[in-house]
């Protein structure tokens, strides 16, 4: 059955581009890692488990280990995510700030098709991007808001027990908030966002290496996506925004 | 009587002491507490005895709005019997609705002559909030509206002091929905210094420390970025409680009557706010210094904070979302969020075997065909 088909059909030839440099792929990561053990030991610090022990309190530092752990990912993240933002002015243009904010009409009308296509599955023509897709891109630039609202508050709480100069640069956070107690709050619903984006993300990255066939799984890892060569002689391929040369 | 003493020229600290009947020792005992409150060092008791030696008390008009009375319960019962007899004595408070006793138009006229007679120098202490709403007649003392009265003392007053949680933040009566739109002071008074003392009530020691910071340096104490003396408020409760070595061992009271409560572990998971409340509790404690909240078995209920009457259950340590109803806290909101989202994706993924069946095959001949292909 096969065979008969093969008259028919044709084979694409890929061309291989170096979508994700090696520091956004650090990056990426990174903050994974991050994020999943600021989640963990977070959910912990709000609602600790009831572990027993004979032992002293003297000889025990669970919830002291926990609350480290935690502070050490918070500086962690926080740090992998200044240097984001600084690589979104010098980095390639998959990496480039305009891939994430809506500047242009382009933006908004690829963020339509992808909605169309891939999300309420219209008939249509299919969309071919190479970095991030507009809607992706725009996304992502939400979870950067996370992020600043998670180090905002996070830090904010951290002020008043730290010694360095740098978490007490945030001491205003909860004086805005009126408190801890908000704050704290604020903290703690913002982490949900974080859960249901990477449960999104991960779907949506197995969804497009799926039906597209590029290697969108892979190419956090190597860097490499691949586009079908007619695709790129005709440029067919779309990107959210264009990112003029760097001379 | 109010109105006679703000006639004649005010005597000094020491000498109200004195007439008292306090010894020398006393008064040396009081100067040493208080400079141990107020966090200074030993070299400083000298100077705080030396400016109650020789400076003229200071006018303190104390006024009442919508509050109930506790911090001026808290702060006569302060450890040392000083406390009570000369700064809030009636000789030291020339105004004072509850502690005076002259009453009506005697009172008012007393208020008056201080205002005129101190301009600029006096302390004004403004215990409870003020109603802004319906034009302030849910709280009115002689005819005038709170934010009267307020604005009027507030003009000349050297500087004012928010006790407790109501002056401070609002407290109870600014709850949702805030009925009388019960408004702290800090955002009435304007080009004043706004010392804010909060607590529900705030710890006497602490109210006598904050008057006498003012008196011995003659300026404000150092405030934090919310305007509390920092002196107080710039540790929390969880940093200075004895229970601290269970929270950090993670060893907490799972309820009131567990084995855990009777040994003494943390009270995090019943709802303790002390690792979010800003306060002297776990150091200064409560009546002279007997015990506190905490060392009796239950958790700090957070009184000192703004909108801690609103922002979550006492017994608990969820997240209450406003709004939700009383049960919804975030951790369940944010698990039927991941719930829906869950069904949504196997939707998703169901439709897209469906919708784009054809995109699929033709990758998977494709790759098959490669596959037949290549020589092995
Ligand atoms: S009892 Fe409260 S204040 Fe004390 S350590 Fe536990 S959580 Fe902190
Ligand atoms: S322990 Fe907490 S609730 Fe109790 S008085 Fe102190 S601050 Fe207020």
């Amino acid at each position: 059955m096969l065979n008969m088909k093969t008259k028919y059909l044709h084979v694409h030839r890929l061309r291989r581009v170096y979508v994700w440099e090696l520091p956004v792929r650090y990056y990426h990561w990174l903050n994974a890692g991050a994020i999943i053990v600021l989640i963990v030991t977070g959910f912990f610090i709000g609602d600790p488990l009831a572990l027993q022990s004979k032992e002293e309190a003297a000889n025990r530092f669970v919830m002291g280990w926990v609350r480290a752990i935690h502070f050490f990912a918070a500086y962690i993240f926080f740090f992998n995510f200044l240097f984001r933002l600084y690589w979104g002015f010098v980095g390639n243009k998959y990496a480039n700030w305009k891939q994430f904010i809506p500047t242009s009409k382009k933006f908004f009308k690829e963020m339509w098709t992808v909605f169309k296509i891939d999300i309420l599955m219209m008939r249509g023509k299919e969309h071919i991007s190479i970095g991030h897709n507009a809607m992706a891109g725009f996304i992502y630039f939400l979870t950067f808001w996370a992020f600043l609202i998670q180090c905002l508050t996070g830090f904010g709480l951290y002020a008043s027990m730290g010694t360095w100069w740098l978490p007490k640069l945030f001491a205003w956070v909860p004086a805005m908030f009126g408190g801890d107690i908000m704050t704290r709050q604020v903290h703690h619903w913002a982490m949900w966002f974080f859960i249901l984006f990477a449960v999104i993300h991960v779907y949506l990255v197995f969804y497009h290496d799926y039906v597209e066939g590029r290697g969108e799984i892979s190419s956090m890892g190597g860097g490499w996506k691949f586009i079908e060569e007619e695709v790129f002689e005709n440029e067919e391929h779309h990107t959210p925004n264009v990112v003029e040369k760097k001379s | 009587m109010s109105n006679e003493i703000a006639t004649r020229k005010p005597p000094t600290y020491y000498e109200e002491v004195q007439n008292k009947g306090y010894s020398r020792r006393d008064f040396l005992q009081f100067a040493s507490m208080m400079a141990a409150f107020i966090g200074l060092e030993s070299n400083a008791i000298g100077q705080v005895a030396k400016a109650m030696e020789t400076k003229p008390r200071v006018p303190v008009i104390w006024l009442h709005f919508q509050e109930c009375t506790c911090c001026s319960e808290s702060f006569i019962r302060s450890s040392h019997p000083i406390v009570a007899d000369i700064l809030l004595d009636k000789i030291s408070l020339d105004y004072t609705e509850t502690l005076m006793a002259a009453s009506g138009f005697q009172a008012e006229e007393a208020m008056h002559n201080t205002m005129k007679k101190y301009k600029g120098e006096y302390i004004l202490c403004v215990e409870g909030s003020v109603p802004t709403k319906a034009d302030g007649v849910y709280c009115m003392i002689g005819g005038k509206t709170s934010l009267q009265i307020l604005e009027e003392a507030a003009e000349n007053a050297k500087a004012v002091i928010a006790w407790g949680s109501c002056a401070s933040n609002g407290c109870v009566q600014a709850a949702k929905p805030n009925p009388t739109s019960a408004t702290p002071i800090h955002k009435l008074v304007k080009g004043k210094p706004v010392i804010k003392v909060p607590g529900c009530p705030p710890i006497g020691e602490v109210m006598a420390g904050v008057i006498v910071h003012l008196i011995t340096f003659d300026r404000i104490p150092e405030l934090d970025s919310l305007g509390r003396p920092k002196a107080f408020y710039s540790k929390r409760v969880h940093d200075t409680c004895y229970r601290r070595p269970f929270y950090d061992a993670g060893l907490y009271v799972e309820s009131f009557d567990d084995e855990n409560a009777k040994k003494g572990y943390c009270l995090y998971k019943v709802g303790c706010k002390g690792p979010s409340t800003y306060n002297a509790c776990g150091v200064m404690k409560w009546n002279n210094g007997t015990s506190f909240p905490i060392q009796s078995g239950h958790g700090c209920i957070g009184c000192s904070e703004e909108n801690y009457w609103d922002n979550g259950r006492l017994y608990d340590r969820a997240s209450s979302f406003a709004g939700f109803g009383i049960e919804a806290n975030a951790d369940t909101f944010g698990k039927v969020a991941l719930g829906v989202t869950a069904a949504a994706m196997a939707g998703h993924a169901v439709m897209t075997n469906v919708r784009k069946k054809k995109l699929i095959r033709t990758l998977e001949d494709e790759g098959k065909q490669s596959e037949q292909e290549l020589k092995s």
